[in-house]
């Protein structure tokens, strides 16, 4: 007889050579934990639990852990009751197997076919997209207008002083910047073309692209991965409702509107920074515009604008994909929004790369 | 001298703006009984739960709650109180980033001293009490709704609270699952003493456990009927309790 006196007021005693354990007490969430360091014991055939005064299931789980087949002895009915139900419901419940073995062959595969299967389906909404902005060309009234101007005041208006302020700021600090070693040659006037040359061609478009990313990428793709994880998107085209018209088209074209008045807001308030930063460098504003308009050209505005609307097309196109794409699950539609604002600063700096060689190339 | 009782509501009143709820809503549960909330749909029942654990205040009235009131109970009361109740939500509310079992294991790991292999074997033992034994592993965007609701009862139940609220505990279940689980509430309330408040629109649900019910209304802001629900369904002359009990358009 092994005694074993414990904690609170649960006692376990064995008999007969360990193959009768005797509980008595209360077996609650409290004591139970005495019974762990005992389990698993094979030797274990019955338990007495003719003392056991009241059980919980933390208790009777930790008893059912060092022999689960045991007969009781004993007991009050209640006790039994509740020791009987927790044993069918542990037999119910399996443990888990083993987790699969990692093999890194198939994963490599699983992982390129997952992104060639992702490809395609990009492909699949990039022609789905084309197709339904043709058949609203044809009928310009499946396009819903209200919607669009929703999201022209969204992506456009309320992204008015993020713009203006960081632009301003981009001015500064470019102006500050460029006239440290043209300051060495003698060449500070030229500040303002070098600034403004930067912003119009590249910054003013580039930056745009970066906010509308962060700010309306990501909110596309979270508003729609919401309605996709709510099986929202699948109600609509149960309706008979073409989803790509009623949620992607809106925001696409919003979204191109916008970006090109955003990037010439950029660039406006760039300007309007270095300028302030010239005039305490003791440039008067005459010298400055007199530069401006010997060196900048109406095609550095126009080619740079242009970027802007396919930067914002393409933004949009990802963010609303991404949405669509999203996945079950809570973590699903915060990963639509982080794949949004990746995948969308990745391709406009990716297309400003392709833009260059081509502007390059066709002298403009 | 009678018991206390497990939960005593007196004259609770809720607005949301300037929309009443319900008003004068007075009430007692006692030890060990299953307490059934009915009422049509947007009557007020999942405001009145979570009115009794103190999620939304109250306009009028007091509540306690195993003789505590929880409006102004301090912290440390507060949270020794809301280790003793159990609450399945009417969405289930499990957690998205967790499997079945963690979502169970969750009460246990933060309110027990158990090793991790005991709170996983627990876990198991109440997810296979509702027969969610082979479903333990998987993550709750992976089971259906009805199953969610199982996942949520034992989440509940994850502690052996003395006090157990269920909103709509067989809502979306087939009817065999729901006479399975009416079968365990009423079997754990009878041998472990456990108190159940539950809301369920289920009549045979209701007829089959429940010991005592309240019957909220829309249109009279607040309680029509109290009782035992099956003299209630013999009994009440009010129109809407009886419309309620023999299904009938109001
Ligand atoms: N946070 C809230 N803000 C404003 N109104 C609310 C809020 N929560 C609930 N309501 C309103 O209170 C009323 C009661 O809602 P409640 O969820 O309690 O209904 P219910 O009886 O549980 O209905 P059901 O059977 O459909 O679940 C409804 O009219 C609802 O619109
Ligand atoms: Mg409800």
């Amino acid at each position: 007889m092994d005694g074993m006196a414990a904690g609170a007021d649960a006692r376990i005693e064995a008999q007969d050579g360990g193959a009768v354990l005797a509980v008595s007490g209360r077996l609650d969430t409290a004591t139970a934990a005495l019974l762990w360091p005992r389990a698993p014991d094979p030797a274990v055939t019955a338990f007495d639990i003719a003392g056991v005064e009241s059980v919980d299931s933390a208790g009777a789980v930790l008893l059912l852990a060092i022999a689960p087949e045991a007969e009781l002895r004993g007991g009050s009915e209640p006790v039994r009751a509740v020791i009987e139900r927790t044993r069918k419901a542990l037999a119910a419940a399996p443990p888990p197997g083993p987790p699969p073995p990692y093999h890194p062959i198939s994963s490599i595969g699983r992982a390129t076919v997952n992104r060639l299967r992702d490809a395609r389906a990009g492909i699949d909404f990039l022609g789905e997209a084309i197709i339904t902005t043709l058949r609203v060309l044809a009928r310009p009234r499946l396009l819903r207008w209200s919607d669009v101007l929703r999201h022209l005041d969204e992506v456009g208006t309320r992204a008015f002083p993020l713009t203006l302020l960081l632009g301003f700021l981009i001015g500064v600090i470019l102006a500050y910047q460029s006239s440290i070693p043209l300051r060495r040659f003698g060449a500070e006037v030229f500040v303002p073309n070098l600034v403004g040359i930067s912003l119009l061609r590249e910054l003013g478009p580039l930056l745009a692209g970066v906010v509308l990313a962060g700010r309306t990428g990501s909110a596309f793709a979270a508003e729609l991965g919401t309605m996709t994880v709510n099986e929202e998107v699948d109600a609509l085209k149960i309706m008979g409702i073409d989803a790509t018209a009623m949620l992607v088209l809106p925001r696409l074209v919003a979204a191109t509107i916008s970006m090109p008045v955003l990037a010439l807001l950029m660039n406006l308030a760039g300007l309007a920074g270095m300028t302030l930063i010239m005039s305490t460098l003791g440039y008067p504003w005459a010298a400055v515009e007199s530069q401006l308009q010997q060196w900048l050209t109406l095609k550095d505005l126009v080619g740079g604008l242009f970027k802007a609307a396919c930067f914002g097309l393409v933004i949009a196109g990802i963010g609303c994909r991404a949405g669509l794409s999203a996945g079950r699950g809570p973590r699903a539609v915060g990963d639509a929004a982080t794949a949004a604002v990746v995948g969308g600063i990745v391709a406009i700096v990716a297309m400003d790369g392709v833009f260059a060689v081509l502007f390059f190339r066709l002298g403009i | 001298m009678a018991e206390e009782p497990v939960i005593r509501a007196e004259g609770l009143s809720v607005r949301f703006g300037a929309r009443t709820v319900f008003k004068d809503v007075t009430f007692d549960v006692r030890r060990g009984e299953i307490f059934v909330i009915l009422g049509g749909s947007g009557c007020g029942k999942s405001t009145l739960l979570k009115t009794l654990i103190g999620l939304v205040p109250l306009a009028a009235g007091r509540a306690w709650l195993l003789g505590e009131e929880i409006a102004a109970a301090g912290d440390e009361a507060r949270r020794a109180l809301l280790r003793r109740i159990g609450v399945m939500w009417q969405s289930g509310a499990l957690f998205g980033s967790m499997t079945l079992t963690e979502n169970v294991e969750l009460p246990i790991e933060e309110h027990t001293g158990l090793p991790r292999p005991a709170r996983s074997m627990l876990a198991r033992a109440k997810l296979g009490l509702v027969g969610l034994g082979d479903a333990a592993g998987r993550l709750p965007a992976e089971i259906s709704g009805g199953m969610a609701k199982r996942a949520g009862i034992a989440r509940a139940m994850a502690l052996d609270p003395p006090l157990l609220f269920l909103d709509e505990p067989s809502a979306g279940l087939d009817p065999i699952t729901s006479a399975g689980l009416d079968k365990l509430i009423v079997e754990i309330a009878r041998e472990t003493g456990t108190t159940f408040v539950v809301v369920t629109h289920e009549l045979q649900s209701i007829l089959a456990i429940g010991d005592r019910c309240i019957m909220l209304d829309k249109e009279a802001q607040g309680m029509i009927a109290e009782g035992d629900p099956k003299r209630l369904r013999e009994d009440s002359t009010h129109p809407t309790v009886r419309a309620f009990f023999r299904r009938e358009a109001a």
